[in-house]
């Protein structure tokens, strides 16, 4: 298979700008400025079928076609670099080994929506990674990419590099915007979209790394190209993190639509050290885990992880052998949006604790037996009950555990402490 | 003595207020800029960013208090926080940690008597191929064992 995301990382000093414009980058933008109008570099990326890489999933083509052409306020693009769904660390390889991608990605999409002011949002944590990309926006506003009159062409540009403070919740778009606007990462409700009702109320977009790095590809190469790869409703390529109980931990392309199992089994070399796979989450910590025997048959792609009952997510899968405690997982991961919920709506700041608690007491010996019709019921009650859809991704996953290993949480209660060990 | 920013971060401060659509979206990165020049941000450094980007400290506050990277209590000298979240903790993450605690002589939360270590258990930095990891002040340490952990705190003496 063609790299298409991961077609410069191994080059040597591949986050250059000087290494990116040897191996075809912003011949993308030249292009553009030159030869497309901004509708049609949006009409390309419809056309191309990509999805939004952040998790959701929504066509990113359309929702660049949300933003009104008449509106006479100032219009943002933001680049959602604020990577923290446990499991996932695509973004951060990109960010640091190729940022000229999601640059040039970055304004041509600006581009596309006419917006003359564009942020990276990084979380704050990655000081190493926005140290690089600092340095790339630098070259790129010298190299006449970013400023004014971008390469001759009478279209100006802003990009701001941002550091968040710390908190998972700024991933969530609207979540990002309240913070962008100097206060808490709460959640807005929507509608009104930000593609119409934004930053500061402003008509805005906002995109995720690994979506906006793979649109210069998109345009240099065309759309036609992109759309050949994947299945027909889950086009191109995608990153997939791997981690936890595999032998080649790391960040995978993979064709949309690959087979699950070949992919743990073959490319990542299996779970080591003479263990059977037990479980895996294949779409980061807020998605369903899939048991061992759910897997067969299951594509990489959208649609066949939905109907498998769990998510594609973000790509972070996490894999886990037959000597994981499936009580002490659940545990850990509500612990994780217990820490996480911002607090905004009762059902999740409430529910997230309360789960939280319940399961640390399966997990130390002094759970009962109701208490898992218990977390059943928190969390249904939890499910679409919230602003945004962190609720969903911390009630999910608390009922997958359950339903999927329901014998071996009974006996953790019965025996009063872990049955693996 | 009034808290002010040095004349070099006045610059730097004027310069980023100037680049955002409004002043109050320059906050969060205006009080990491106060946390580096002032250690912590204690009241008088939250009532001094208030000032100075225009905005009630009320406000000020429940920012600092929602994000984890803003200190309003002082921190060592190295600052060692380790992910707790699953894919660190499927690979030995609680190892590390009691390996830090033991070897520092401190609990979770806690700082040495001599200033010099904090350490703090986090939620994942998106480093889980490489787990189990930890951050120390801006490094990552990644692929940890137990050794490599002491070998880690030796260097940071």
């Amino acid at each position: 298979m063609e790299k298409i995301l991961l077609r410069n990382i191994d080059i040597q000093d591949s986050h250059t700008l000087q290494v990116y414009e040897s191996r075809g980058g912003y011949r993308a933008l030249r292009k553009a400025l030159k030869e497309m109008t901004p509708e049609r570099v949006t009409e390309e990326v419809k056309a191309s079928g990509l999805r939004g890489r952040g998790g959701a999933g929504f066509p990113t083509g359309m929702k660049w076609s949300f933003v009104p052409k008449d509106s006479l306020k100032p219009k943002y693009l933001i680049c959602n670099a604020d990577e923290s769904e446990p499991g996932t660390f695509k973004d951060r390889l990109l960010i640091e080994k190729d940022p000229h991608a999601m640059v040039e990605g970055v304004i041509l999409a600006s581009y596309a929506i006419q917006s003359h002011t564009a942020f990276i949002y990084i979380r704050g944590e990655l000081a190493f990674g926005a140290k690089v990309l600092e340095r790339a926006i630098a070259e790129a506003y010298q190299a006449g990419y970013l400023g004014k009159n971008i390469s001759g062409s009478g279209y100006d540009l802003e990009l701001i590099l941002h550091r968040g403070a710390g908190a998972y919740i700024c991933g969530e778009e609207t979540g990002l915007l309240s913070s962008l606007e100097g206060g808490r990462g709460w959640p807005k409700v929507k509608p009104p979209f930000p593609a119409t009702h934004g930053l500061f109320g402003c008509p805005t977009i906002v995109n995720n790394v690994e979506t906006l790095a793979v649109v210069p590809w998109i345009i240099d190469q065309g759309a036609a190209r992109y759309a050949a790869i994947g299945t027909e409703k889950s086009k191109g390529t995608k990153l997939f993190c791997v981690s936890g109980h595999i032998r080649n931990p790391g960040v995978y392309e993979v064709e949309m639509g690959y087979p699950f199992r070949q992919f743990l089994e073959e490319d990542c070399g299996g779970v080591p050290g003479g263990k059977k796979l037990k479980g895996v989450i294949p779409g980061g910590a807020s998605m369903p885990v899939l048991r061992a025997d759910e897997i067969e048959g299951v594509r990489m792609d959208y649609e066949s992880m939905q109907a498998a009952g769990t998510l594609l997510g973000s790509g972070g899968v996490i894999v886990m052998d037959d000597s994981t405690c499936m009580v002490k997982t659940a545990w850990n991961i509500a612990r994780f949006f217990a820490h996480e919920s911002c607090g905004q709506c009762s059902p999740c700041r409430e529910g997230c604790h309360w789960m939280e608690k319940i399961f640390a007491r399966i997990d130390n010996g002094s759970g009962e037996k109701a208490d898992l019709d218990l977390i059943l019921n928190i969390s249904g009650n939890i499910i679409g009950r919230t602003i945004c859809p962190f609720g969903d991704a911390a009630a999910m996953p608390a009922a997958a555990f359950i339903k999927k290993y329901r014998d071996e949480f009974e006996e953790h209660i019965r025996q009063k402490r872990c049955v693996l060990t | 003595m009034a808290l002010e920013f040095s004349p070099e971060t006045w610059r730097r401060f004027e310069e980023l207020v100037g680049r955002y659509p409004k002043k109050e979206a320059a906050l969060i990165p205006v009080l990491s800029m106060a946390q580096k020049e002032f250690g912590h941000l204690r009241l008088q450094a939250m009532e001094y960013v208030a000032k100075i980007i225009e905005l009630p400290a009320a406000r000020v506050y429940s920012v600092v208090s929602f994000y984890t990277m803003l200190n309003m209590k002082p921190v060592g000298k190295y600052h060692i926080q380790v992910c707790r979240t699953l894919p660190c903790a499927l690979m030995g993450a609680e190892r590390m940690a009691a390996r830090l605690k033991r070897k520092l002589g401190i609990q979770v939360g806690e700082t040495t008597s001599d200033g010099n270590f904090t350490l703090t258990e986090v939620e994942c930095l998106a480093s889980c191929g490489t787990a189990p990891m930890m951050q120390v002040n801006e490094d990552y340490y990644e692929n940890l064992t137990e050794a490599k952990v002491d070998d880690v705190l030796e260097s940071l003496k």
